[in-house]
């Protein structure tokens, strides 16, 4: 079968008989190797090497940053969390497990809001008490922390008062002990007296105000260094823009008060531009860059902007199912990106955000026989 | 890091000829796509055919092969190419070459179940921003641990199903016979371990087969089972370290991390080859009774950590919408080429046969916006203007929380644009998501705007029931 091939081949040419094999097309060379085989020698054993751990060289640490404050350090908490610190490249375990571990603060709103309905299902007993809501998400679903999100101080939707969010404030901080987190409602004229008056009833809790943007942030940043707060500065998609709020905020703000955010989007509505803004900003911190190593926050509940995350269609499969895994998945996602703090709405989700940082923040011992052989296993039909 | 090589090191390999056969202007154009990695070296024709450039062409090889090597899996027009990565994160360069997804099919199926399954894996499909999205290959399982058996499967599926095949068996015999049958496929075999690398060596080596090798546990075992089977001759090799699910979710990920980076950063050629991960593994957690949407819920989390995290290949059990949406959807997201625009350009669109009735839609120029609502308009079929915004790439709810949609935005816009020229009408539909700035933009505008959909997907209702000329 070599034959004539070759032989064509070989007419035209006059070369050295060891250049021979790589003057051969493809084809001929696979054959020729078929034809070579009985030359090459089958070892006797296996023949042993050894594998060098790939160790990256960072300069810097991510920052620490603790929220909340217990009673002793001047707050009413019954515990502080505290996020970043890590020395590596998120989940890059052999060379360094994560410094703290990701957490999850769960979403509550100051009024009723419009929900996907796999969502409020859950909530559909507490979406006009956040005092509620907010013992909901820590008692029964296992929240970190709560954000609260004053979103009624809209001059668009109630166009309620900086007073009366401080009320609303006040109740959550009663209502739970857990690290909270104040959410504005995204109104530029509104923002800022909003978020500096819950930086003032909050004096000595330490808690997380978001968020300063570009357009919005001295009176933020002003407050939080008065009442000793953190900020998180958020930007969209956008990593110079991210330093260049940072630079502003640096006026104003010591690194242990930023977090950042560069914006979450859902999984198949643009996922990859927040995974890898994530991950571009963890390395750039442990690199060097001093604008870039604040842990990171997702604003996970995005996850539900994606039809394929609500849609009514059988289909596409049970939407109980279809909404919780949607928002599991940008989550897993953005945790390998180097995500620190998820706010996040499905209890499911949640769940399998702790589940999840519980099962890789170490490396484990595991033997070879225990790896199964899936080849044979036995999976019900029809499943 | 591996340096990958600039065009000035590549022209110099090249003929030199500028003949065009590769569609470039001249060869120094070639060279600088090959650098980008826009362009396959074979598209470069005389190199291959020519013996006098065979040095050249051996150099080039060298010089061009990426950290990662490519192994092809199957034949003809569906054959997978897996690995042929080139950098650890895809911020670098771009991911190429996504995933695969193999899904498994038992050989002790009854003959109708066996085919339905087949079907349900090769019609599994769904449309996402105009492309389908679509499964890759069949893993059909040694479950009967009998070789006639597996091997009568492997001649079945292979006439039901001209998609790649991967032949699945830690037997080496049951692999023998199997790939003796269907060796014209070219399937891959899973696979060669610790025990079994000579006999499954010479499998692969007999029939020129990929093949797995398969070393759980430990990178230094698996370093050496690869470093066994190449000098058996061996060289289009898929690497598996084992996958633990749950507890064992971190150490897998950091496996794969692990060799990914050792292969690319570290140059490490022992490694450098395609690595395949088995989420179908969770399945050896399942017990009887038990609701099997847990098990497919850890499927799902246990390929989305592996797909974000370098596998190549990955093996699954579940073949439901649920479960392979959000997956087929992550790796469409991680394998697009980062340096693709965010934003489409900002103007007036038009949507079949346009007129002076015609409703006028507005939204944002991020590029998953504009497409999505698109698609959605196309889909309802009703002459539709759609006015693009210059949100500088943002949607619709984080351009209006971020004040890159306001109301003199869209002023602006319809301006430039000249669109009250084109209709009779001045009522504009803005985006449900964009409701709060409807008031400004009514003053802005001199418009009367109408609150559409939250989510585009109800734009084809809304605009067939053509209720935003109702007073």
């Amino acid at each position: 079968m070599f034959g004539d091939f070759a032989e064509l081949v070989l007419e035209n040419v006059t070369i050295e008989l060891d250049e021979l094999k790589i003057a051969l097309r493809p084809m001929v060379q696979q054959m020729a190797r078929a034809v070579a085989h009985p030359a090459i020698e089958i070892p006797k054993s296996l023949i042993p090497a050894t594998f060098k751990k790939p160790l990256g060289q960072y300069t810097q640490s991510i920052q620490e940053i603790t929220l909340g404050a217990t009673k002793g350090q001047g707050g009413t908490r019954g515990n502080t969390i505290t996020i970043g610190g890590h020395t590596a490249p998120a989940w890059d375990l052999f060379q360094a497990p994560p410094k703290h571990v990701p957490i999850v603060a769960a979403d509550v709103f100051d009024m009723p809001i419009s929900l996907a309905k796999m969502v409020k299902m859950h909530y559909k007993e507490v979406l006009d008490d956040p005092a509620e809501w907010a013992k909901l998400v820590v008692n029964k679903f296992g929240a970190d922390a709560v954000t609260i999100h004053l979103i009624s101080t809209d001059r668009a939707i109630s166009d309620t008062s900086p007073n009366d969010a401080a009320k609303v404030i006040e109740d959550v901080l009663q209502a739970v002990k857990v690290p909270i987190i104040i959410g504005s409602a995204g109104d530029p004229v509104k923002d800022g007296p909003v978020l500096a008056k819950a930086a003032e009833v909050c004096e000595g809790e330490r808690t997380l105000l978001c968020s300063a943007t570009v357009d919005v942030y001295e009176d933020i940043a002003i407050a939080a260094k008065k009442h000793d707060q953190l900020v998180l500065s958020w930007t969209s998609i956008d990593i110079n823009q991210q330093k260049e709020l940072n630079r502003r905020l640096f006026d104003w703000l010591t690194p242990e008060q930023i977090v950042i955010d560069p914006t979450t989007a859902a999984l198949g509505y643009g996922l990859e531009y927040a995974f890898t803004i994530m991950q571009r900003m963890r390395i750039g911190g442990l690199l060097g860059d001093e604008e870039l190593r604040f842990p990171i926050s997702s604003g996970t509940t995005n996850a539900w902007a994606a039809r394929e995350a609500w849609l009514k269609n059988p289909e596409l499969g049970p939407r109980e199912l279809r909404g919780p895994i949607w928002e599991s998945v940008t989550a897993l996602a953005l945790l390998l990106a180097g995500g620190d703090l998820f706010m996040m709405m499905h209890p499911a989700a949640i769940k399998t955000v702790h589940d999840l940082v519980g099962w890789m923040k170490e490396r484990q011992q595991i033997k070879p026989e225990e790896y199964p052989d899936w080849t044979t296993l036995t999976i019900p039909e029809g499943v | 890091m591996a340096k990958l090589p600039g065009p000035l090191e590549i022209y110099p390999l090249l003929p030199g000829t500028n003949c065009k056969e590769c569609g470039e202007a001249n060869c120094m154009a070639f060279a600088t796509k090959m650098a980008e990695h826009t362009v396959k070296l074979k598209a470069c024709t005389p190199l291959f055919e020519d013996a006098k450039y065979a040095k050249k062409l051996e150099k080039i090889q060298v010089l061009v092969r990426p950290p990662v090597r490519e192994v092809v899996i199957g034949v003809g027009e569906n054959a997978a190419t897996i690995g042929g990565k080139l950098v650890l994160y895809r911020h670098d360069l771009r991911y190429s070459n996504p995933t695969s997804f193999f899904i498994e099919v038992p050989d002790n199926l009854e003959a109708e179940v066996f085919a339905a399954r087949v079907k349900a894996i090769e019609d599994w499909t769904y449309v996402y921003i105009g492309t389908n999205l679509r499964l890759d290959g069949v893993a059909l399982r040694g479950v009967s641990q009998d070789p006639k058996t597996f091997a009568t499967a492997a001649k079945k599926l292979a006439e039901l199903s001209d998609w790649p095949i991967m032949l699945c068996s830690l037997n080496p015999e049951m692999l023998a016979t199997a790939a003796k049958t269907i060796a014209d496929k070219r399937p891959l075999l899973y696979a060669a371990t610790m025990d079994t690398w000579a006999e499954v060596g010479e499998i692969a080596r007999k029939h020129n087969l990929p093949l797995v090798a398969y070393a759980p546990g430990s990178l230094d075992n698996l370093s050496s089972l690869v470093n066994t089977l190449r000098a058996i001759g061996l060289d289009d090799i898929v690497l598996d370290p084992g996958t633990a699910s749950r507890t064992g979710l971190g150490t897998t990920v950091d496996d794969f991390t692990q060799i990914r980076r050792s292969a690319i950063i570290e140059d490490n050629e022992l490694l450098g080859y395609p690595s395949l991960a088995t989420p179908i593994s969770v399945w050896a957690d399942h017990r009887e009774g038990e609701a099997p949407e847990l098990t497919k819920w850890d499927e799902v989390l246990t390929a989305s950590a592996l797909i974000v995290r370098y596998a190549d290949i990955i093996v699954l059990h579940s073949l439901d919408m649920w479960t392979n949406l959000p997956i087929t959807f992550l790796r469409s997201n991680l394998y697009t080429d980062p340096v693709k625009p965010v934003a489409v350009e900002a103007g007036l669109m038009e949507f079949g046969d346009v007129g002076p009735d015609s409703p006028v839609m507005y939204t944002t120029n991020f590029a998953l916006t504009y497409f999505t609502v698109e698609s959605d308009i196309k889909q309802g079929n009703v002459d539709t203007y759609l006015v693009v915004v210059d949100t500088e790439g943002m949607s619709v709810q984080s351009a209006a929380a971020g004040r890159k949609l306001t109301a003199d935005k869209v002023a602006e816009t319809l301006e430039e644009y000249k669109v009250a020229e084109k209709v009779n009408h001045r009522i504009l539909i803005s985006p449900g998501m964009a409701a709060r700035i409807s008031g400004e933009t009514e003053e802005a505008t001199g418009w009367t705007v109408k609150v559409g959909p939250r989510d585009s997907s109800g734009i084809p209702k809304y605009l067939q029931e053509g209720k935003w000329k109702e007073e």
